[in-house]
C-alpha cells in the first residue's frame, strides 16, 4: 500500500527533477516571447533624449508620451490607415469566409463526383507556382490592380490551407442530414446556408479568424502593389514607412510643426507600432482557442 | 489529404461524353458553389504559371511577356556561372533545415513539458504567451529585432556594455545573422508549433500513461517509451510537410529582419524569395527573377512527390497525396 501511494502521481525523484526542470524551461520561453513586446512598449513611452543615452528599455527612465503626441498631432495619415485596414479586414473576411465555407462543404460531399479533381487542383497550388514576377505582371498590366486596395483584398481572401480546415469541420457533420434535407426536397445551396453554416459556427469563427488576421498583418501585396502614391496604405506599410523611411519622418515634422532634430525619431517608430498592434493584442485572449482549435484540426492531415 | 489522391480510379465503367456531362449537370449546385474558389486560384496561382516563360525571354517591357526576343537558357547560364543560384539554393535549404530542427525539437520539447505540469493556470498563460508572437505582422518582428540588434541603441549592446565588453555592429555582420535569423523564427513559431505536439499529446489514452506510472515508470521512462513514439506519426507528416516546402524561403521574416538593401548581409542572408523580390522590385530583372522562380519549382515539386513516394515505401498511412 505505501509503495503505492509513494509512486502515484509521479513522485519520484526523476519525476519531479522533470517537472522542475519543465517549469524552468517554460517559464523562461514564455518570458523570452513576452518580453521583446514590453521593450517596444516601454520604448514608445520614453523620451527620446533618454533613448540616445541610455538606448531603448524595458522600463522608461524618463517618461514621456511626446511619440504618442506626435502620432495623433497628424491623425489623417494613421487614421486613413486603420479605416484601409479595417475596411479590408471587413470585406476580405466575409467574402473569404463564405467562399471557404462553401467549398469545402461541396469539396467535402461523398456524392460530388468532381470532388477529388477539384481538390487536387487546389493543392497542386501549393506544390508548384508561378512565383512573384508573372503574378506582379498580371496583377499590374492585365487587370491594372496596381495601387488599387483591390490587389490586397483579392489574394487574401483564401488559401488552400483553410478549404482543408474547412472540410475537416464539416467532415464532422454526419452525411445523413444533407441527405435527409435532399429527401424533403431541400437544394444543395439551401442544405448549405440553412442547415450546414449554423451548425459549423465555431469553424466559421476559427476560420474567419485566420483570414481576419492574415488581412490585418497584411503587408506583402500592399508593398507589392500600392504605391508611395497612394494617400491611405494599410497599416502594416504605413508601420514599415515609418520604420524604414527617413524621409516620412521628415514629412510628419513639417504637417505637426516640430524640427527635424527634435523628432523623436525612434520613440514615434515603436508608438505608431503599438498603435498599429494594439487591437491585435487587446483581442488575442478573447480569441485564441479558435485559432488553436483551426490548428489542432486542420494541421495535421486534410 | 487523402481525398485528393487517386481521380480517376473511381471513373470505372467506361463513360461517354453525354454521360459526363449529364453527370456533372446533375451536380451543378455543387459546382457552381465552388466555382467561385475555383476562379480564385485559376487567376491566383495557375494564369501566373504560363508566365514563367519569362525565363526564357530577354524581356522588353513594351513587346510584353510573348513577344520579347527568346534567349534560351542563357538567364540560367548567368546564374549559374556566377554562384548565384548555388548561393541561393544553399541559403534556403540550410535555412529550412535549421527551422526544421531546432523547430520541432523545440516545440516537442515545450509540448512533452506543458503535459508533465500539474498547474492548470500556469500552463494555460504560458501557453498563451508562447503564442502571442505569432499574431503579429512581420514588420513588427523586423522592428523588434532592430530594437534589440541597433547599434547605438539596442539592448543586446545596451547589456555589453554594461558588461564591459564592446558593442557588436550587427547590421553589418553578416556571421551571425544564421543566429538571428534562426532564433528570431523560434521565437515566433515555436507557440504555434507547439500546440500541435500537444494536442497530438492529449490525444493519447491517459490510461497508458498512469498504467506506467503505478507499474513504477519514472517522467523520463514515460516520456522516452510512451510519448515519444505516440509522437512519431504526427512528427513525420509535419517533416514531410516542410521537406516538401524545403525550397521555399520563409521572405516575410527574413526580408524584414534584413532589410531591403543591407547587401553587406546578402552573403549569409539572401534565400530565393528575396533575391526573386529584388530582380522584380529594384533590379527590374524580371527574367532573372522568373528564372530563379522556375527552377524553385520544379525542383521544389520533384522533391516533394519523392518525398511522398519514400513515404508510401515505408509507411504507406502517412502519405500527402
Amino acid at each position: 500500500m505505501e509503495t503505492t501511494m509513494a509512486r502515484t502521481r509521479g513522485q519520484d525523484g526523476t519525476s519531479t527533477f522533470v517537472r522542475v526542470f519543465g517549469y524552468t524551461v517554460i517559464s523562461l520561453f514564455a518570458l523570452f516571447c513576452v518580453v521583446p513586446f514590453f521593450l517596444v512598449l516601454g520604448t514608445s513611452f520614453t523620451a527620446e533624449k533618454s533613448i540616445t543615452l541610455h538606448g531603448y528599455n524595458l522600463w522608461p527612465r524618463e517618461f514621456s508620451l511626446f511619440a504618442y503626441d506626435i502620432v495623433f498631432q497628424n491623425p489623417r495619415l494613421i487614421t486613413g490607415a486603420y479605416v484601409v485596414t479595417i475596411c479590408i479586414t471587413l470585406v476580405g473576411t466575409a467574402v473569404g469566409l463564405f467562399i471557404v465555407a462553401m467549398t469545402g462543404y461541396a469539396l467535402q460531399r461523398p456524392d460530388f463526383r468532381a470532388r477529388n479533381t477539384i481538390s487536387f487542383l487546389i493543392y497542386f497550388t501549393t506544390l508548384f507556382q508561378g512565383g512573384v514576377v508573372p503574378f506582379y505582371i498580371i496583377m499590374t498590366t492585365w487587370f491594372q490592380l496596381k495601387d488599387n486596395y483591390l490587389s490586397v483584398l483579392l489574394p487574401g481572401l483564401m488559401t488552400p490551407f483553410l478549404i482543408i480546415m474547412m472540410k475537416s469541420f464539416v467532415r464532422s457533420i454526419p452525411h445523413d442530414i444533407t441527405e435527409s434535407a435532399k429527401m424533403d426536397g431541400a437544394g444543395d445551396f439551401r442544405i448549405f446556408l440553412q442547415l450546414i453554416l449554423p451548425m459549423t459556427t465555431p469553424a466559421l469563427a476559427t476560420i474567419g479568424l485566420f483570414i481576419a488576421i492574415g488581412y490585418w498583418n497584411e503587408w506583402y501585396n500592399a508593398m507589392l502593389f500600392l504605391s508611395p502614391n497612394m494617400d491611405f496604405r494599410p497599416l502594416q506599410l504605413f508601420l514599415y514607412n515609418v520604420v524604414t523611411s527617413a524621409d516620412f519622418v521628415r514629412n510628419s515634422s513639417v504637417a505637426s510643426n516640430v524640427q527635424p532634430q527634435d523628432m523623436p525619431m525612434e520613440s514615434m517608430k515603436m508608438a505608431t507600432a503599438v498603435v498599429a498592434t494594439g487591437p491585435v493584442i487587446l483581442f488575442y485572449p478573447l480569441v485564441q482557442r479558435f485559432f488553436i482549435k483551426g490548428i489542432t484540426v486542420g494541421a495535421v492531415k486534410g | 489529404m487523402e481525398s485528393v489522391a487517386r481521380p480517376l480510379a473511381q471513373s470505372k465503367p467506361k463513360t461517354t461524353l453525354g454521360t459526363k456531362v449529364k453527370l456533372l449537370w446533375s451536380d451543378r449546385t455543387l459546382l457552381l458553389m465552388c466555382l467561385p474558389a475555383i476562379v480564385f486560384f485559376l487567376v491566383m496561382s495557375y494564369l501566373p504559371m504560363p508566365g514563367l516563360y519569362i525565363a526564357f525571354v530577354n524581356f522588353n517591357y513594351s513587346a510584353g511577356m510573348f513577344r520579347s526576343p527568346f534567349v534560351g537558357f542563357d538567364n540560367f547560364e548567368f546564374l549559374i556561372h556566377s554562384g548565384t543560384l548555388w548561393k541561393l539554393t544553399f541559403n534556403t535549404i540550410a535555412y529550412n533545415l535549421a527551422f526544421i530542427v531546432f523547430g520541432n525539437a523545440l516545440q516537442i520539447l515545450i509540448a512533452i513539458l506543458l503535459n508533465e505540469l500539474r498547474t492548470k493556470w500556469f500552463k494555460k498563460i504560458t501557453q498563451s504567451l508562447m503564442f502571442l508572437p505569432y499574431f503579429i505582422s512581420f514588420v513588427l518582428v523586423g522592428l523588434i529585432a532592430y530594437n534589440i540588434l541597433s547599434y547605438e541603441y539596442g539592448l543586446l549592446n545596451s547589456l555589453l556594455k554594461s558588461f564591459g565588453m564592446d558593442p557588436i555592429q550587427t547590421y553589418s555582420n553578416a556571421k551571425i545573422w544564421p543566429f538571428i535569423i534562426v532564433i528570431t523564427y523560434l521565437w515566433q513559431s515555436t507557440g504555434y508549433g507547439s500546440i500541435v505536439y500537444f494536442a497530438a499529446i492529449m490525444g493519447l489514452d491517459s490510461e497508458i500513461l498512469e498504467a506506467a506510472e503505478i507499474d513504477g515508470a519514472n517522467a523520463l521512462q514515460r516520456i522516452r517509451y510512451i510519448v515519444l513514439p505516440w509522437l512519431k506519426p504526427t512528427f513525420i507528416i509535419l517533416l514531410l510537410f516542410s521537406l516538401g516546402g524545403i525550397l521555399r524561403g520563409n521572405f516575410g521574416l527574413i526580408y524584414n529582419l534584413v532589410g531591403a538593401n543591407n547587401s553587406a548581409l546578402f552573403n549569409s542572408t539572401d534565400i530565393i524569395e528575396t533575391f526573386v523580390f529584388r530582380s522584380l522590385m529594384n533590379n527590374f530583372n524580371f527574367p532573372l527573377g522568373s528564372a530563379v522562380s522556375l527552377y524553385q519549382s520544379i525542383f521544389g515539386f520533384i522533391i516533394v512527390v519523392s518525398a511522398n513516394w519514400f513515404m508510401k515505401k515505408v509507411s504507406p498511412e502517412n502519405t500527402l497525396f
